[in-house]
């Protein structure tokens, strides 16, 4: 195996399972406690890939996640452990992690999965620009723009457009938009995500204030559903 | 959350750059509630973001100190936002500001910081403070120095003057929803040349933010189109005046803290003695939320303006309504303070309206009984039998039970609580000394 680099993992002191199995697979890692102390432990090349335990810890597991996306690096190549319980929590965080590992795992297919995880030098990457329905966005410069006219968003309005046109024709309850926009420590409530959402549909106009949906007692919708578009 | 302020802070200088900004204006407000700016550019902005910029705060009301005369100005990024009536080839931006010392800790003389102390402290408790504020104005002629000349009263433009205020109130609400200020409703008031916009309910220091924007906005739009808006509380007499009634509710995690599906008027314990709490201590808030000489012209009986402290569910001379929610919904479930004005401080305003709120929360206080009758046309004597004070008559009274309130001082600090009354107590020494021209050289133009 040709050595991909060195692997953040956390938390900074991993089970003895899962140290021993990247020992004896050949990995360099590092131990991280915390998002704060990622980019400081970053090696000048930026970390090569990540192995995150949410199975113990989910909360901060996931903000662990979210931070390795968020690097001025961001890691693309993210190994997620969760126990069966938490496969539902998977689906709203799909754009957070490559492979997930189930727990308690086989060392073996662990290696396997790390193995493919890094089997090309090149993980696709995620294009930097997203589209649906008119609505532009290009992830690296933070623009948005409809029918081509320029949106003038907050930077909460912006985060929360993005997370629903990389995910649209899907109903989110408000209290997972909020953890996955504004993260598990804010304080604000689920009702911020209204504010926002109304705010929003203003900036699109009254005519595509209907992209987002308010889907009744469940939360909301961008774009037509999944099931009937 | 981690690197969320990163984030926002890169969020902000690749809009800047993208967009092509020219000149980003800092915000902040004086303890007065008048907005100040002043205008860094580009270049200037990461820094200012990084480490804040200073500037010398002794020019700016109630900012002044003995020792040390500069201040910081911290941007909060999450406030960042294109100006949207500046064309494209000169764009320019805002961002509104906290005001620290050099050291880096909060100002006390800063509006912004005092509430954002207020609204740590319901935080500690568990809640979160939402306000949704009514806000009425007048549009005017430009003064020529004597008398507000309304627009309605014909002669001044040639176009019907019902078309140039609908057309100036709806470009104001399509700027302001780009400005991430949602607008509720909005209509003509029932004065001649008065309008209302009602905003979307938001955290308070959002809202306290907005209502900045908002009064901006609002003369700025009309002063395109050579019409002067005002907020002064009480222009024209004989007419209602300007009020900014206040829908306030708590809320603990996402349920409505003043919401209870057991009570005739769905309020809850909390809502109870939240309302028990600005009761009581209604006097001692008023020179805040009423800071004018001429906010006391609008106090008075018989143009829908509170006098009493009184609450009730539908009697609009109460200080406080209980509105019926519209949807039956339980988040809407709220209370309305009807005293404030909208040339009030909103950071101040809301800061000491929150305190006394939280008290009456804290202690336990006994919400009195619901004062249904219409109060406007009793008297004295049956009013005190029902145990019913009148608001403060006037500045000065106001002041006088301001600068005896433990909880005013606490809520505002030290630092504001004294030059506030020192402002407050001089202006009304210039008043008593002038006729009734005082008020409209003193705030026609100015509100």
């Amino acid at each position: 195996m040709t050595n991909p680099g060195l692997l953040a993992v956390y938390p900074d002191s991993p089970s003895v399972d899962l140290a021993r199995t990247l020992d004896l697979s050949g990995y360099v890692w590092k131990g991280v406690a915390s998002p704060d102390s990622l980019a400081k432990l970053a090696p000048t090349e930026g970390w090569s890939g990540a192995v995150v335990a949410c199975d113990d810890d989910p909360e901060g597991g996931w903000s662990m996640c979210r931070a390795l996306r968020r690097l001025e690096r961001p890691v693309r190549r993210v190994l997620v452990l969760v126990t069966g319980a938490q496969i539902a929590d998977l689906e709203v965080r799909d754009n957070l992690f490559e492979d997930f590992q189930l727990t308690p795992f086989h060392p073996r297919e662990l290696e396997a999965r790390l193995r493919h995880l890094f089997y090309n030098e090149l993980v696709v990457p995620s294009s930097s620009v997203v589209e649906h329905a008119g609505l532009r966005l290009n992830l690296e410069t933070y623009q948005a723009t409809f029918g081509g006219r320029p949106l003038d968003l907050t930077y909460m309005e912006y985060e929360l457009l993005k997370f629903f046109v990389q995910n649209p024709g899907r109903v989110y309850s408000r209290e997972v938009i909020l953890s996955e926009v504004w993260g598990y420590e804010y304080f604000g409530g689920a009702r911020t995500v209204d504010v926002h959402v109304r705010r929003l549909r203003a900036k699109l106009g009254e005519e595509h204030a209907h992209l987002i949906e308010t889907v009744r007692s469940v939360g909301y919708r961008f774009g037509a559903s999944k099931w009937t578009g | 959350m981690p690197g969320m302020h990163e984030a926002q802070r890169d969020y902000v200088l690749r809009t800047v750059e993208e967009r092509g900004i020219r000149l980003v204006r800092l915000w902040f407000t004086d303890v007065l509630g008048n907005l100040k700016s002043f205008a860094i550019s580009p270049a200037e902005l990461e820094n200012a973001l990084n480490d804040g910029m200073s500037f010398d705060g002794s020019s700016i009301d109630g900012y002044g100190r003995v020792q040390e005369a500069d201040v910081l100005a911290l941007p909060d990024p999450n406030t960042f936002e294109v100006l949207p009536w500046v064309d494209s080839k000169s764009a320019e931006a805002r961002v509104f500001c906290d005001i620290a010392q050099l050291d880096g800790t909060p100002f006390d003389g800063d509006p912004r910081q005092v509430l954002r102390r207020n609204l740590a402290t319901a935080r500690e408790h568990g809640y979160i403070f939402y306000v949704a504020p009514d806000v009425e104005y007048f549009y005017f002629a430009p003064p020529d120095g004597t008398k507000p000349r309304p627009l309605d009263e014909g002669g001044f433009f040639d176009l019907t003057t019902t078309d140039i205020a609908s057309s100036l109130r709806k470009e104001t609400i399509r700027t302001l929803e780009t400005m991430s200020i949602p607008v509720e409703y909005s209509f003509h008031e029932d004065s001649p040349s008065q309008h209302e916009i009602d905003l979307r309910h938001t955290d308070a220091l959002t809202m306290a933010d907005s209502v900045m924007t908002f009064r901006f906005v609002v003369k700025e739009i009309a002063a395109m189109r050579n019409v002067h808006a005002t907020f002064m509380p009480k222009p024209l007499e004989g007419v209602q005046g300007s009020g900014m009634h206040l829908h306030l509710s708590l809320f603990a995690g996402d349920n409505n803290a003043f919401h209870s599906d057991d009570d005739p008027y769905n309020l809850s314990d909390v809502a109870k003695s939240f309302m028990a709490g600005l009761l009581r201590h209604a006097a001692e808030i008023t020179a805040v939320t009423n800071q004018t000489v001429n906010s006391y012209k609008r106090l008075v009986p018989g143009f829908e303006a509170p006098v009493h402290v009184s609450w009730a569910r539908n009697n609009r001379s109460g200080l406080i309504r209980v509105p019926v929610p519209k949807r039956g919904s339980e988040l809407a479930t709220r209370i309305e303070l009807r005293s404030p004005d909208p040339a009030c401080n909103p950071y101040l305003a809301f800061s000491v309206i929150l305190a006394a709120g939280l008290r009456g929360v804290e202690e336990g206080y006994e919400l009195p009984a619901e004062a249904d009758a219409n109060l406007f046309e009793m008297g004295d004597a049956a009013l005190s039998k029902l145990g019913i004070d009148q608001l403060p008559q006037s500045l000065n009274d106001a002041l006088r039970v301001m600068e005896s309130s433990q909880l005013v001082a606490e809520a505002l600090g030290e630092h504001i609580f004294e030059w506030f009354l020192r402002n407050k107590r001089a202006e009304w020494r210039r008043y008593k000394t002038h006729v009734s021209q005082f008020e409209l050289d003193t705030y026609l133009r100015s509100l």
